[in-house]
């Protein structure tokens, strides 16, 4: 077995992997238009499905290449405890200013890369904005409401007590169906 | 080759296929899932550190994300990038204030589209740390990993998204 742990420790090195994966994933969300704002406002009043394509075929193969990997020793598995306070109030603001703005965080920045000006002076700004607003609320929120709503269970296997290869099984027939559906009713 | 390369669109179906790949690349060589909302995070301690010094790395949030150039930060310079060069190869790159649809719903006012676009990027970055994640880190990374948390968080993107959307474009008639 490959030991990866010097490569993951050496910050320099990761400063440019996470350039370089960064040049690829922007390349890739351009390509995929969902850098575009009349894309995504399409996903969300639901008269286009092109995020929701690359984002189940995107957790379709990462699934698999992930749980392969895994029982090889090459990755781990990196979830935080989750709770409604935080995953669902959070989801939910989230969700406002996803519509709001037209981008996600990642996506906006792909827009920049587009010429998209909304998206460099509106968008990257109230981003840098909202994070230093967040990080004045932190010390309130980090005792308050996002330890609000534990889940007992981090990962679906737990949930539903059942075996991981399974749950990737179902998941992936569940994705598999839920895509050919959208292509069926000819979105 | 750059005849694939230069196309404006790739199938949906290939891109995502494209980021799943990516994002166990990720885990591999980083021991990361790629996420981008912690980049912000970075970019507004790097900015507070020049303009209030090193005593900012000391609040409770910058001591759990401390502001330096690393993994978490490089990954917003290099979207730009591949962005860039993808547009210029398909030859779409374009100077745009408002995008189409906005413009037929709401006009051509770039006052009102930045101010709003200034709001949305409030709310997205207030969520997404709140979240822990955003589109990218629990949508796609978290989801993969089979993360309850990213399934709530996920589902609820689309709640406030989908109901925002509709009320917002509902006010431009």
């Amino acid at each position: 077995m490959v030991d990866l742990t010097a490569l993951h420790k050496n910050t320099p090195v990761q400063a440019l992997l996470g350039l370089l994966i960064g040049i690829v994933f922007g390349f890739l969300l351009q390509k995929g238009a969902v850098t575009t704002y009349d894309v995504i406002l399409g996903q969300l009043l639901l008269t286009d499905f092109t995020v929701v394509k690359v984002m189940l075929s995107a957790v379709f193969t990462g699934m698999i290449g992930f749980y392969l990997l895994k029982r090889k020793g090459l990755v781990r598995r990196h979830v935080r405890t989750a709770s409604l306070g935080s995953n669902m109030v959070g989801g939910l603001i989230f969700g406002v200013g996803f519509a709001l703005l037209g981008y996600c965080p990642g996506t906006v920045a792909g827009a920049v890369g587009q010429g998209s000006l909304d998206a460099l002076f509106g968008g990257v700004v109230g981003l840098v904005l909202g994070a230093g607003l967040f990080s004045r609320m932190y010390p309130q929120l980090s005792r308050g409401v996002l330890q609000k709503g534990r889940f007992r269970s981090q990962t679906l296997p737990e949930l539903l007590h059942m075996n991981e290869a399974t749950v990737i099984g179902l998941m992936a027939i569940c994705m598999l169906v839920l895509l050919a559906g959208l292509e069926f009713l000819g979105f | 080759m750059l005849g694939f390369l230069g196309l404006a669109t790739w199938s949906p179906y290939i891109v995502g296929v494209a980021i799943g790949l990516l994002v166990c690349l990720s885990l591999v060589v980083s021991d990361r899932p790629l996420g981008c909302s912690t980049g912000f995070v970075k970019t507004c301690g790097l900015i507070e550190r020049i303009l209030r010094g090193k005593n900012v790395e000391k609040t409770e949030y910058y001591r759990e994300i401390p502001p330096r150039v690393d993994w978490q930060f490089t990954i917003l310079p290099g979207i730009v990038i591949g962005a860039f060069i993808s547009s210029i190869l398909s030859g779409v790159f374009a100077l745009e204030w408002i995008p189409p649809l906005w413009a037929a719903t709401f006009g051509r006012d770039i006052g009102l589209r930045i101010g709003v676009a200034l709001l949305g990027g409030i709310f997205l970055a207030l969520g997404a740390r709140w979240a822990g994640g955003c589109t990218s880190g629990h949508g796609i990374s978290g989801n993969l990993q089979l993360s309850v948390g990213s399934m709530v968080s996920s589902a609820c993107f689309f709640i406030g998204g989908i109901l925002t959307a509709m009320g917002l474009m509902s006010l431009g008639g």
